[in-house]
């Protein structure tokens, strides 16, 4: 059984616009046009789209905070808001500009508060608490209040709080928004071990795409509330024509453009001196490896494709069903 | 619901809320002292008025401060716990009502104890001091049913406050700034209950005394604590009608908070 399916996931939401001085007018806006979404035990899902593509809508939705206006939704095979409070016990969930924590109380307490709230037994609460100070350096701060954390410091406090009744489901919203690079890189490298392991799925929007690159092998984009890319990051490159290249510093120009299988030469610059291609089918090393053969070679780079551009193109191609 | 581990929760959030406030220790000295005022202004101003008049509404001073004792303790008490929810349209905007709703517990509860003003409780134990200095001077002639109704009418006005304060919060699920309206219906209905309701005339008598029942916090219970009969020629058991009135509104509360709920969900606003 899939930890999440979606079925028609629709939200609506009645808007009043102003028309007039005093005027008002009704309009349905809809946030998610209908979703359906797999996801299997272990996977971690990188949920993707432009401000107001129903990124948060949609967890929300999830976690049994706003009812689906159609469709159906089933996390850990429970209906998210009619089953509210027993799938709470078996999610967890960090929305990066809401906090779980106590604000006036040192983080500390805030944790032993929410072993309380989640029913944690004793041993368990300390043995998952033990590991996350250590992954993620939690001592020097536990007995600082939370208004006094850092951004960053707060965040690793959050993920922590959010995994101490051990969650099957682990929903994240923004989990790097304004945080230094020290900290994304914390947060990062704490998630990818938690993914490891490999029992916890994970769930999480960003506009960080690093995020995503770093952490999910599966990267869903939404646009106007509809899927309009369910795969791995490969398959996205590939279907949008953004490829690895391959850059050649030659000690000579060469007589004539080379031609290798498997890569397609897409530029020549400095008079013949620099070569790029885009990798089709063949590998780094054999492109490098047939160049040898034809030419002095200065320097190779390789240059990985950007996906802020491949994303940035699909957001503003018109929303066609994926 | 009654799972043990439920309540060990609620009394950990209730726990962590104390030791959040006691971080601002002198602020809230300064509160609990400050928070005594409003209650005894309201005494003050009785008095103010039986200063210049010997009667009110066929009221002696005795017999009004009886009714203040009971209006002013249900409110502080109804205050202190479940006033706070008069900033749900805060919670709502902040966010922290879905921090709420993604945990495994009620969100009223979650709600009221996370954010339970305990520096009212000072108001609260101003208001029942007026009440039984009241109770002492008032003459009562004492019988096992009156003991039990001087228990039971001041809980129920505060069960009867509190379902005020919530249905009128509900408000704000459905229109963000309702804030006013739904203090002319608290802060209203406690001046109400403060005099008898004999010095109120006309339909305003009619709707705020018995169409939203708040004639059953003070003035219906006071009536049968002296055994007056009511001016109003209303028959004497209805002083002992309280309870039901108090849990009539309770019952209309959760209703209209399960309602207001629904709606947030649907909406998301």
């Amino acid at each position: 059984m899939s930890v999440i399916e979606l079925r028609g996931l629709r939200k609506e939401f009645t808007v009043r616009v102003k028309a007039g001085r005093l005027r008002r007018e009704r309009r349905t806006v809809t946030a998610v046009d209908g979703i359906d979404l797999r996801v299997e035990r272990g996977e971690m899902v990188g949920y993707i789209g432009p401000n107001g593509a129903g990124k948060s809508t949609t967890l929300k939705m999830l976690t049994g905070v706003l009812m689906p206006s159609a469709g159906e939704a089933r996390v850990c095979g429970l209906r998210p808001v009619a089953e509210r409070t027993r799938l709470a016990l078996r999610i967890g969930v960090v929305f990066g500009q809401r906090s779980q924590l106590w604000w006036d109380l040192p983080l500390r307490d805030s944790f032993e508060l929410l072993r309380h709230v989640y029913r944690v037994p004793v041993g368990e609460h300390a043995a998952r608490l033990a590991r996350c100070r250590g992954l993620l350096d939690l001592d020097e701060f536990l007995d600082t209040p939370v208004r006094q954390l850092s951004l960053g410091q707060r965040m690793r406090g959050e993920l922590t709080a959010a995994l101490l009744h051990g969650p099957e489901v682990l929903f994240l919203d923004e989990p790097t928004i304004g945080l230094d690079v020290v900290s994304k890189q914390a947060v990062r490298g704490f998630l990818t071990e938690l993914g490891r392991a490999g029992d916890t799925t994970l769930v999480l929007t960003t506009h960080d795409l690093a995020d995503i690159e770093r952490l999910c092998q599966r990267l869903v984009v939404i646009d106007h509330g509809r899927v309009v890319h369910d795969g791995s990051i490969a398959a996205l490159h590939s279907r949008y024509g953004s490829r690895r290249m391959v850059v050649a510093e030659l000690d000579a120009p060469l007589p004539e453009p080379p031609a290798l299988p498997g890569a397609l030469l897409v530029r020549v610059e400095a008079d013949g001196h620099r070569l790029l291609f885009a990798l089709e089918s063949a590998s780094v090393a054999e492109v490098v490896a047939g160049l040898a053969g034809l030419a002095a070679l200065r320097d190779i780079s390789i240059v990985e494709p950007d996906i802020e551009e491949v994303v940035a193109r699909l957001y503003r191609a018109p929303a066609e069903v994926g | 619901m009654a799972e043990p581990g439920v309540l060990t929760a609620y009394r950990a959030l209730l726990g962590a809320q104390a030791r959040s406030q006691a971080a601002y220790r002198t602020s809230f000295v300064v509160d609990l002292v400050g928070n005594v005022g409003a209650t005894a202004f309201d005494v003050v101003t009785v008095f103010v008025l039986f200063g210049v008049t010997r009667e009110l509404g066929g009221f002696t001073l005795r017999e009004t401060l009886v009714i203040v004792g009971l209006s002013s303790f249900a409110f502080a008490s109804a205050d202190l716990l479940v006033g706070n929810i008069e900033r749900l349209s805060r919670y709502v905007r902040t966010g922290l009502f879905d921090a709420v709703l993604v945990r495994p517990l009620a969100a009223l509860p979650q709600l009221l104890l996370m954010d339970l003003p305990l520096r009212k409780v000072s108001r609260a134990v101003f208001g029942l001091a007026v009440l039984v200095v009241a109770l002492a001077s008032a003459g009562i002639h004492w019988t096992p049913e009156r003991a039990a109704l001087v228990v039971v009418a001041p809980l129920a006005g505060v069960v009867f406050f509190g379902s005020v304060f919530v249905t009128t919060a509900t408000v704000s699920f459905y229109w963000i700034d309702s804030g006013e309206l739904a203090n002319s219906v608290t802060y209203g209905g406690r001046d109400f209950t403060a005099y008898p309701v004999t010095v109120y005339g006309g339909w305003f008598r009619t709707l705020f005394a018995y169409g939203m029942g708040f004639a059953f916090v003070s003035y219906h219970p006071a009536l049968a604590l002296l055994g007056r009969a009511d001016p109003l020629g209303l028959p004497a058991w209805v002083g002992w009608a309280a309870p039901g009135v108090a849990l009539v509104a309770a019952a209309i509360a959760a209703l209209a908070w399960r309602v207001g709920i629904r709606h947030y969900r649907s909406t998301g606003s």
